[in-house]
């Protein structure tokens, strides 16, 4: 098994760091360099930005954001928000990312998807998953930040776009998201047992327990989180020392 | 001291900016060229490389690069390819049918295994990050790219889905473990170093590495 990842999750509005609930009920956190540095140095695997508000305005805002992090910052950086063509792609990968994660415009076009795959490398597409479930072990895929229904199943959706080249999944679990209630475990098991690429479990983190539980139970290979640390109920380092003693492959740093 | 030169080449494929960011934040001058022409001439050279082999090999040699790197290999001067920059050094490529590469160092290019030593599927890509260990043979790391790591197994990152499988054992530096199969990390003969892994992505271990570089 490769090493489970720790993933910040730094969500964008403007100028700032954001956190919401159910990607909705926006507070500001601070700055988004003063935290990217301060996760790298606390031992993040990678970090994730996301421009929470681009798709409605269709531009992603954040090059200037990701230049500066990259600077700084000498882990991957993966940015999602509002990329809808493999020009927008490049233009996000020159700044300094490492992947794009895309939604809605690959909803709109899966096309996109084998685009950018096969111009700079599936290891840069990462499809991005908003999940609501609809039924026992059925989910629906969301657009525009968990705003828009999309009636396309989730499960065959991952399925579609790892076809189509997509060569990692962030899988946000909306109805989760920002509450500390735990990850959806039945969504990221099924998720990660439809697709043979890696999957980011995103959305619901509030204890250790649910860190474990995503990783044992979920089958993730990396999981994503904002509130815990943003609001500094945990440090990184406090998860990696409890994933150590819970036999987790993390890396030691 | 004089800052360290460093020249990275530029075929096309991939995005070096990153790349060249950690390069210049270890203290190089860092030049990123398109010129086939001054590669016998840098100081120290950087073959990086993201993306499929074939595609990769093919625009290093329709750009003139090909002969360039192979007579650089040959001057003592300290060269670093990364990913595919490290997989091209070798005599060929599995990935998508048989591809030739630079041959500088013997070897093949092979799949990353699917299926773990005790069976069960694993994931492919190798993404993430995994620490190095020496190869089964040995090797000391003393006077090489991972001198700043001696008597420690650092945890780099990886992402590919192909790795080189040295013909010369003695070209093998470092190895990591995945699903109980060994994969070849990094290599250096004397000059010649790569990696599989990205230093530019893997914190402050993988600074550490490229200041090494840069020091030798």
């Amino acid at each position: 098994m490769s090493n489970l990842r720790i993933i910040p999750r730094l969500d964008i509005k403007g100028p700032n760091l954001i956190k919401g609930i159910r990607l909705e009920g926006l507070r500001v956190i601070g700055d988004p360099q003063e935290h990217a540095i301060r996760y790298y140095e606390a031992g993040a695997d990678e970090l994730i930005y996301m421009d929470i508000v681009a798709s409605l305005y269709g531009r992603n805002n954040l090059s200037d954001i990701i230049s500066r992090a990259a600077k700084n910052v000498f882990i991957p950086i993966t940015v999602g928000g509002g990329i809808r063509s493999v020009d927008d792609a490049r233009h996000i990968l020159r700044s300094g990312a490492d992947k794009v994660a895309i939604n809605t415009a690959a909803i709109a076009r899966p096309e996109l998807i084998s685009e950018v795959a096969r111009r700079f490398g599936s290891q840069a597409m990462v499809l991005s998953i908003e999940a609501k479930q609809v039924a026992d072990g059925k989910w629906e895929a969301y657009a525009d930040n968990g705003r828009e229904r999309t009636g396309l199943d989730v499960l065959e959706w991952v399925r579609r776009g790892v076809e189509l080249g997509a060569g990692e999944i962030l899988l946000t679990a909306v109805d989760r998201e920002g509450t500390r209630s735990g990850f959806d475990i039945d969504l990221v098991r099924a998720v990660s047992a439809a697709v043979p690429v890696p999957v980011i479990a995103s959305g619901g983190m509030g204890s250790l327990e649910h860190f474990k539980a995503a990783a044992l139970d979920g089958s993730a290979d990396a999981i994503a989180m904002a509130d815990v640390l943003h609001y500094k109920r945990m440090s990184i380092g406090d998860i990696r020392a409890a994933a150590l003693a819970a036999g987790l492959p993390v890396r030691k740093v | 001291m004089s800052q360290p030169s460093v020249t990275i080449v530029d075929y096309g494929m991939c995005n070096l900016l990153n790349v060249a960011r950690a390069f210049e934040y270890c203290g190089a001058q860092v030049t990123v060229t398109e010129d086939p022409g001054t590669v016998r001439t840098a100081g120290r050279l950087v073959v990086p490389g993201v993306g499929a082999f074939s595609d990769s090999m093919k625009e290093v040699t329709n750009r003139g690069f090909g002969n360039e790197i192979k007579a650089f290999a040959q001057t003592g001067r300290p060269m670093f390819g990364i990913c595919v920059g490290m997989q091209m050094l070798f005599d060929a490529s599995e990935e998508f049918g048989e591809h030739e590469g630079l041959g500088i160092l013997p070897g093949r290019v092979k799949p990353v295994p699917s299926i773990a030593q005790n069976g069960r599927s694993q994931r492919v890509p190798h993404i993430g990050w995994n620490h190095l260990v020496e190869p089964e043979l040995g090797r000391d790391w003393h006077g090489t790219l991972l001198e700043p790591m001696l008597g420690s197994q650092p945890a780099v990152y990886f992402v590919h889905s192909f790795s080189a499988e040295p013909a010369q054992s003695t070209d093998r530096l470092a190895d990591c473990v995945y699903g109980d199969h060994r994969i070849c990390a990094a290599v250096q003969r004397d000059n010649l170093m790569a990696s599989q892994f990205h230093p530019e992505r893997s914190g402050e271990i993988g600074l550490a590495m490229i200041r090494q570089f840069l020091s030798l």
